[in-house]
């Protein structure tokens, strides 16, 4: 099922950011409020284009084998989301962990990891079974950063509640009309 | 007036009328009085940013964060303590802060029966008002004005009205249709839910867009909250100072003459007006009268009656659910279409009245379900495809009868962030309401098996909870010395202080109880405008 630019505009609503979903570079990839130089190695202040690359990675084996589009869905709805600067450091603060543990115990970035490594070490963080915490631990950080953020854009975005059967998620201003539906 | 919506915290000059509490009340009697008087409202929590309400949404949805979250409760600020049989949440049933708990409310406004004014009289137990439907029936209506409700006249068991609600009724969800087929087999009346939100745009604001966050909050602003009132009453000159938790009513023997608030700078302010109306709801308004204790009111001001607390009521909970073999399609929305009312009236000296509630939202809503899941990719979708889909549930709202051994108090071994006691919440609920819970039961089994759900789970009598409906506590009534406020809601005590809140309900039906609140707020304002 292919993830659209609605799908964006309404996972920005429910992840609570405002303004307009901008897709392409125009804020991804410019200079980075972190260091970019930083991203020459593994250390905890990435990028924005790291943060990208990280979460696009991380969606490709947190979100389901038949959704397409993830690419752009991503970088549309974390545009917005790095616009809240609390929520955009302690986004790199989780991306920077989880690059750590990547490059410690797998040997490199999570990105450039497999997608059979990449699930195995959210497992091996504990970021299956951790409660997300934005204040917590490296494994309840990386749930609510990563894991969570990725799972609340697609679920309460349009495409995302059709996957379950439901075409207005929690989130989504999808109307008032679909509650009165039949079932299809 | 004068009006300001700085951070100036000062006390303002020469007031007409000072408002404590920025909830539907004290907005309601602000905006009736505002243009004509110099209005002061005082309010403890701050002024939320409208342009935040996405991002408490988001904690709304996130398990990472407790309902008191969404509206930052503040632990200290809003410490309190539950020393009854029966725990009570407190900090789950309200909202400090320009809007009060309509900003979190599921906006269900009702009418009160006609009886629910009489039920010594006509049910043999309980208190009667000492006004009946009529009186209240043009501040019913004029409050479903104000509060902008969408309705239809098509509930048998609804007290006779003499308009069309402000905006037609949200049609019913394809739920209570299956629902519907059940009730009428059984003979159970269903009809709409009376919504304090936009079916189609009102009074400036938008129509509902359907984020199904409703409870504890509409990003869209389609869920009528006290803003709305408190920002038109700023528009008529009212000032409104946030973050001003009133400490005590100074006072002489028969008037009130300053509330002393504090401010976030640690020093304190007196208001000074000619009249004062206490709109704090059923908890914090005796809590602040039973804080103002002095020689004269030597057991809390405005409390010759030692009924000051009194008599705390809250509506109780009653539900059943389970799953059909068909799609139910629930968590489109975030709130209701249909009740019945259909037993309301059959309540006695044994049974109390209730209602009943079909739900739009049972089950589990997916994306919550993802966010706490154990697993990810095609795994969490296999099991998010189990879990939702065919989940059908019915509530009930049930009456508790005022008992003395529920109460409001003050918990003299903590205080809050001002060294004041904290509230107390002494809650009990009798055998009759805990009947009424087995009742509705009783009902919500039948209604269900005759769907063929395979019913999963029910709250009773042994797991029930309160609706965040705080009354009660300062009752109203005729007889000084069995009642805290007169029938337009002034203190017998104190001829220039009003009681606006739900603690004036003798008895509390089983109807949400904000319109009625909205209502006598309305009834109030015209005597505090004719007594100044």
């Amino acid at each position: 099922m292919q993830l659209t630019r609605r799908d964006a505009a309404a996972a920005l609503a429910a992840l609570g950011a405002g303004g307009a979903v901008a897709f392409g570079a125009e804020r991804i990839g410019r200079s980075a409020p972190g260091d970019p130089a930083s991203d020459s190695g593994s250390g905890s202040r990435p990028s924005d284009e790291r943060l990208r690359t990280t979460l696009v990675a991380a969606a490709d084996v947190i979100y389901p084998s038949d959704v397409s589009g993830v690419e752009a869905f991503v970088e549309g709805f974390l545009d917005g989301r790095l616009d809240r600067s609390e929520h955009a450091s302690g986004l790199r603060n989780a991306v920077g962990k989880l690059d750590d543990r990547a490059v410690s115990w797998h040997g490199d970035r999570f990105a450039a990891l497999s997608a059979a490594d990449r699930d195995r070490l959210l497992r091996e963080i504990g970021a299956d079974t951790a409660e997300e915490d934005p204040d917590g631990t490296a494994a309840e950080r990386i749930r609510y950063y990563v894991v969570n953020e990725l799972l609340l854009a697609l679920y309460a975005s349009p495409t995302g509640g059709e996957l379950v059967g439901l075409e207005n998620p929690q989130g989504h201003p999808g109307g008032t009309e679909s509650y009165r539906r039949r079932p299809p | 007036m004068s009006g300001t919506a700085s951070t100036d915290r000062t006390a303002v000059p020469d007031a007409d009328i000072c408002i404590v509490g920025a909830g539907p009340a004290g907005a309601l009697v602000a905006d009736r009085l505002a243009a004509d008087h110099e209005v002061v409202v005082l309010d403890a929590g701050p002024r939320f940013d409208p342009a935040d309400r996405l991002e408490r949404q988001e904690r709304a949805i996130r398990p990472a964060y407790d309902r008191p979250d969404v509206w930052d409760s503040d632990p200290e600020r809003d410490a309190h303590s539950a020393s009854g049989e029966w725990f009570y949440p407190l900090n789950h049933a309200r909202v400090k802060g320009v809007g009060g708990s309509t900003l979190h409310w599921q906006g269900m406004v009702m009418r009160l029966h006609e009886d629910d004014f009489a039920s010594g009289t006509e049910r043999g137990i309980g208190p009667d008002w000492p006004i009946d439907y009529a009186d209240l029936r043009p501040h019913y209506a004029a409050a479903e004005r104000e509060l902008g409700v969408a309705g239809a006249d098509d509930n048998p068991d609804a007290p006779p009205r003499d308009e069309p609600f402000p905006m037609p009724a949200f049609p019913p969800s394809y739920s209570d249709g299956l629902f519907a087929e059940a009730c009428e087999a059984l003979e159970v009346d269903m009809h709409s839910v009376p919504n304090a939100r936009n079916s189609e745009a009102y009074d400036g604001r938008s129509a509902c867009v359907g984020y199904g966050t409703c409870q504890p909050v509409c990003p869209a602003g389609a869920k009528y909250d006290a803003t709305v009132h408190i920002e038109r009453a700023e528009s008529k000159g009212a000032t409104v100072i946030d973050r001003a938790p009133v400490q005590r009513l100074e006072h002489d023997a028969d008037r009130v003459r300053a509330a002393v608030y504090a401010i976030p700078d640690g020093t304190e302010h007196r208001q000074t007006a000619d009249a004062f109306v206490v709109a704090c709801g059923g908890v914090e308004t005796p809590r602040l009268l039973l804080l103002s204790e002095s020689e004269h009111y030597p057991d809390g001001l405005a409390n010759s009656s030692g009924l000051v607390g009194r008599y705390f009521m809250d509506h109780l909970f009653a539900g059943t659910g389970g799953v059909l073999g068909e799609p139910t399609r629930q968590n489109h929305v975030g709130f209701l279409t249909s009740e019945s009312h259909a037993f309301y009236d059959d309540a006695d000296e044994e049974l109390a009245p209730f209602k009943l509630e079909f739900f739009n939202y049972d089950g589990p809503s997916p994306v919550e379900t993802a966010l706490s899941a154990d697993t990810w990719g095609d795994d969490l979708l296999e099991q998010l495809r189990e879990d939702y889909g065919t989940h059908i549930g019915m509530g009930a709202l049930v009456e508790q009868l005022p008992r003395e051994d529920s109460y409001i108090g003050l918990d003299p071994d903590r205080t809050d962030d001002h060294d004041n006691p904290v509230p107390d919440v002494h809650w009990n609920v009798g055998d009759r309401a805990l009947r009424t819970i087995e009742r509705a039961n009783e009902v919500q089994e039948a209604i269900l098996s005759e769907l063929g759900a395979e019913i999963t789970w029910q709250v009773g009598p042994d797991d029930t909870g309160p609706a965040y409906h705080h009354m009660g506590t300062t009752r109203m009534g005729t007889d000084p010395g069995a009642s805290v406020v007169d029938p337009h809601l002034r203190t017998h005590d104190l001829g220039n202080c009003w009681l606006v809140t739900s603690g004036a309900f003798p008895t509390g039906g089983a109807a949400n109880p904000t319109l009625t609140i909205a209502a006598l707020a309305l009834r109030a304002a015209e005597d505090v405008r004719d007594a100044i």
